[in-house]
């Protein structure tokens, strides 16, 4: 029946090592590790609950529904951007302490939470959806299917933080990051927009600057195709604006 | 005084940003008001985010013979006749509206055959009326309702938490809060306070509801004089996971159901046959959460203690696709493929029917100045909220709140911030790093066990006066309470700002369902398992008279005769 392997699994192991990066903004910060009773089908944000109800009761965590959804609670476990609350304790190694930290890619609030507050500035500049003059409101679920994948996102930024423009090059000033391609593909190929974004992913979200490695797309909890599906087409689409007289030729004349 | 305090001020202030806080903005925005709007958490995470199943609205795209009428119909039949009529009339006249609107702001729904919206069935609804995004709508909505508030030009103030609002006689004046992030206090100027903060499922231990769900505004509103309508009315989702332990509660949307999931119990009987033979596993929640605690209780329930859900009859990638996020949910959590086996399922407190009352027309509250929306208000659900209807319940008072209250600040004058308000909110928050008590997260766990075992899905006299003995305990402790670490980013001290709303809220709950002596709704005593026909014609409503809590019924407002004649033809 339900997760029949689970307790098995776990059987040998009653306690787990959590080593969990403690520290404010302007300090220097230090891993500081917590064991934990554990149990079946536990992840790791029931194991940081259980730190601050017992042990570290200001143990900064930043998380909502548990439940996949909202995309608050992510951090670095054994290194890899995970959702905390979707990251099961019987898929680590229990017998090395479980190494959690924050995003890498923001500065640091508090223990495992940092200021995300550049993401919101970024998503303003994007310019909202705006119907064709006079569209009728039908859709073709086949087209709808196609953005709907883009819409999925819960804004985890686990791509952005993943992003080594961001992550290693800190380009923030110039570079969007694939979760505002992503965005901007759900708004250029909403079947009704009217709208063109390829000035704007050109000159001001600096799509130029993605060299396509996909690490967006393996950190993605909603598995979203960030790269094949959002990224490449919009590079497409600039290319074919700003880089191919042929091309606009030719639409001039078939748009004609 | 106040001048040592980082002050904004507004025309409309809005606490709360799920989707009634949000559509209130972007209303009051659109009415000329300059905005503000708070969040606990960051933008675009709130509950609403949760939201699986679909927006309730009489759209007729799939089955064309439904209309308005219905919907009123089925929300009354749903409430048990408990609701403001008025609300509920409005709510399924402007709901279509509302629908179109999102999708004119860039929300995309499934489609029909002929590219509209396509709608699904859902319990208490006569037809298919869910307008759906898969089983995500509530994310579609949030996002939509979130990008179109910030490019109209909302003031969004994220992780910032309202602990008081600050009244200049009788009226609403502002506000005072803390940022999260430094710990440093804020305070908000405001002529206008919309409140949509949400209900007070953490109260409970098996819950859908998300950390920030610890009624606040209810307990805002109290405090700020406001009154609570129909608190005893507490719905219990029939479907939330039921292991493993780390996500007991987890919301199971009904969409399952929609979809054509079927329950059993463990001998494989499809036992809605026994409670609900017409309506089936599409019976109202009240009914299909008490059926499944009941086969638990008589001894049919499964390992885990719930019931079977099956939908794995239907195609493998039909399930994928309709319901993704659950396919995903037991897969990662559970190790269960639903597309091959039932899942199990059991109720986890879901959604406050109850909240403040307000008027119908505008959602003003009974102060001047503070109005309410979504499931922070009460009375559009009456005794027992209909699956879809909260979505639409968020849109539809959403706006009218957010118009309501710019036409209201557009009127009213500047009002005063009073001095010693301010410093009583101060010293309420910085109290407890003096205290050298226990922590709050065990004052909590104490609070959710009795509500959970007290004043759950059946109730008795005897349970009922225990929990508000246990709450009245739990009080002292809470003033007692000790903080560790500093002000920056601190859960525990937060904590002990929610747990204060959730005592007094819970405390609201409990004597509002000792008052009740029947059952209706959401709403099970056992010692009185009846209908009451006297309580038909009466609402709860919990007063605050100089600091203390009193309980009083009013009538319930009784339907015009066009709206009797609709109920009467829809038999």
């Amino acid at each position: 029946m339900a997760g029949a392997g689970m307790g098995a699994a776990l059987e040998a192991q009653s306690e787990a090592t959590l080593r969990v990066f403690r520290g404010e903004a302007d300090s220097v910060g230090e891993a500081v590790d917590y064991r934990v009773p554990i149990a079946p089908g536990m992840v790791v944000l029931d194991a940081l609950h259980s730190i601050q109800a017992q042990q570290a009761p200001d143990l900064a965590v930043r998380w909502n529904c548990k439940a996949g959804k909202c995309g608050s609670c992510s951090a670095e476990v054994n290194g890899r951007p995970r959702l905390t609350c979707k990251t099961r304790m019987d898929s680590l190694p229990l017998n090395e302490p479980i190494v959690v930290s924050p995003l890498k890619a923001f500065p640091l609030i508090k223990d495992l939470v940092t200021d995300v507050s550049w993401n919101y500035k970024v998503n303003k500049k994007i310019p909202a959806f705006q119907p064709r003059a006079g569209v009728q409101w039908k859709m073709d679920q086949r087209d709808v299917d196609r953005v709907q994948e883009f819409r999925k996102c819960i804004e985890c930024f686990l791509c952005q933080n993943v992003c080594h423009v961001l992550r290693d090059h800190a380009k923030h000033e110039v570079f969007a990051g694939p979760r505002f391609f992503v965005r901007t593909a759900g708004l250029e190929m909403h079947p009704l927009d009217g709208v063109s974004r390829t000035k704007l992913l050109k000159d001001e979200m600096g799509l130029g600057y993605c060299n396509i490695t996909k690490c967006c797309t393996e950190v993605c909890p909603e598995e979203i195709h960030i790269t094949d599906n959002a990224i490449i087409p919009l590079k497409e689409r600039v290319v074919d604006e700003f880089y191919d007289p042929v091309m606009m030729l030719v639409r001039k004349i078939r748009g004609a | 005084m106040t001048a040592t305090y980082e002050t904004h001020e507004h025309d409309v202030l809005i606490i709360g940003a799920g989707g009634a806080g949000l559509r209130a903005a972007i209303e009051a925005l659109a009415n000329g008001a300059r905005v503000g709007l708070v969040c606990k958490s960051l933008l675009g995470k709130a509950h609403t985010v949760m939201a699986e199943g679909g927006i309730a609205a009489a759209m007729g795209n799939v089955d064309q013979g439904d209309d308005w009428r219905t919907h009123f119909c089925d929300t009354m039949r749903g409430g048990k006749f408990l609701n403001n009529w008025r609300m509920a009339q409005l709510h399924a006249q402007e709901a279509p509206e509302r629908v179109r609107e999102l999708e004119q702001w860039g929300a995309l729904f499934d489609r029909t055959e002929s590219g509209d919206i396509l709608q699904r069935a859902f319990g208490g609804h006569t037809f298919k009326r869910l307008c759906h995004v898969g089983d995500r709508t509530g994310l579609e909505l949030i996002r939509t309702l979130q990008d179109r508030g910030v490019q109209q030009g909302i003031d969004v103030y994220m992780e910032c938490t309202i602990t008081r609002l600050i009244k200049d006689g009788d009226r609403i004046a502002g506000a005072f809060g803390y940022w999260r992030e430094t710990g440093r206090f804020v305070m908000f100027k405001a002529k206008a306070i919309v409140i949509a903060t949400g209900g007070i499922g953490k109260a409970w231990k098996v819950t859908s509801n998300s950390w920030e769900y610890t009624a606040d505004g209810m307990a805002l509103a109290y405090e700020a004089g406001a009154e609570l309508l129909d608190m005893e009315f507490v719905q219990f989702h029939p479907t939330g996971m039921v292991w493993p332990p780390g996500v007991q509660g987890l919301l199971v949307t009904e969409a399952v159901r929609g979809e054509g999931g079927i329950l059993r119990n463990r001998n494989g009987e499809r036992f809605m046959e026994k409670y609900d033979p017409k309506r089936m596993e599409l019976s109202t929640r009240d009914v299909v959460a008490r059926s499944i605690y009941t086969e638990v209780k008589e001894g049919r329930g499964t390992p885990h203690g719930g019931a079977f859900l099956d939908i794995s009859h239907q195609p493998a990638e039909y399930v994928k696709k309709k319901l993704p996020s659950m396919y995903h949910q037991f897969k990662e959590l559970a190790d269960v493929d639903i597309t091959t086996g039932p899942m199990e399922v059991g109720p986890t407190c879901h959604y406050m029917m109850g909240g403040i009352r307000v008027d119908a027309e505008t959602a003003q509250s009974t102060v001047a100045g503070l109005f309410a929306a979504g499931e922070a208000a009460a009375g559009l659900h009456g005794a027992n909220r209909l699956g879809g209807n909260s979505l639409s319940d968020l849109l539809v008072f959403g706006r009218r709140a957010g118009k309501a209250a710019a036409e209201f600040a557009g009127t009213a004058s500047a009002a005063r911030l009073d001095a010693a308000q301010l410093e009583a909110a101060e010293r309420e928050m910085l109290a407890p790093f003096e205290h050298k008590g226990e922590y709050p997260y065990e004052i909590h766990r104490d609070l959710q066990e009795t509500m959970q075992s007290l004043v759950g899905i059946f109730r008795t006299e005897e349970d009922l006066q225990k929990a508000l003995h246990n709450i009245e305990e739990l009080k002292p402790r809470l003033d007692g309470v000790r903080i560790d670490g500093s002000r920056m980013f601190n859960p525990g001290w937060h904590l002990t700002r929610d747990l204060r709303s959730m005592l007094l809220i819970s405390e609201a709950v409990t004597r509002s369902a000792l008052a009740r002596r029947e059952s209706r709704g959401a709403h099970s005593r056992i010692d009185f398992p009846q209908l009451g026909d006297e309580w038909g014609k009466k609402n709860n409503l919990i007063v605050n008279r100089g600091g203390t809590m009193t309980l009083q019924q009013n009538p319930v407002r009784e339907l015009p005769e066009d709206l009797q004649k609709i109920l009467a033809e829809t038999k």
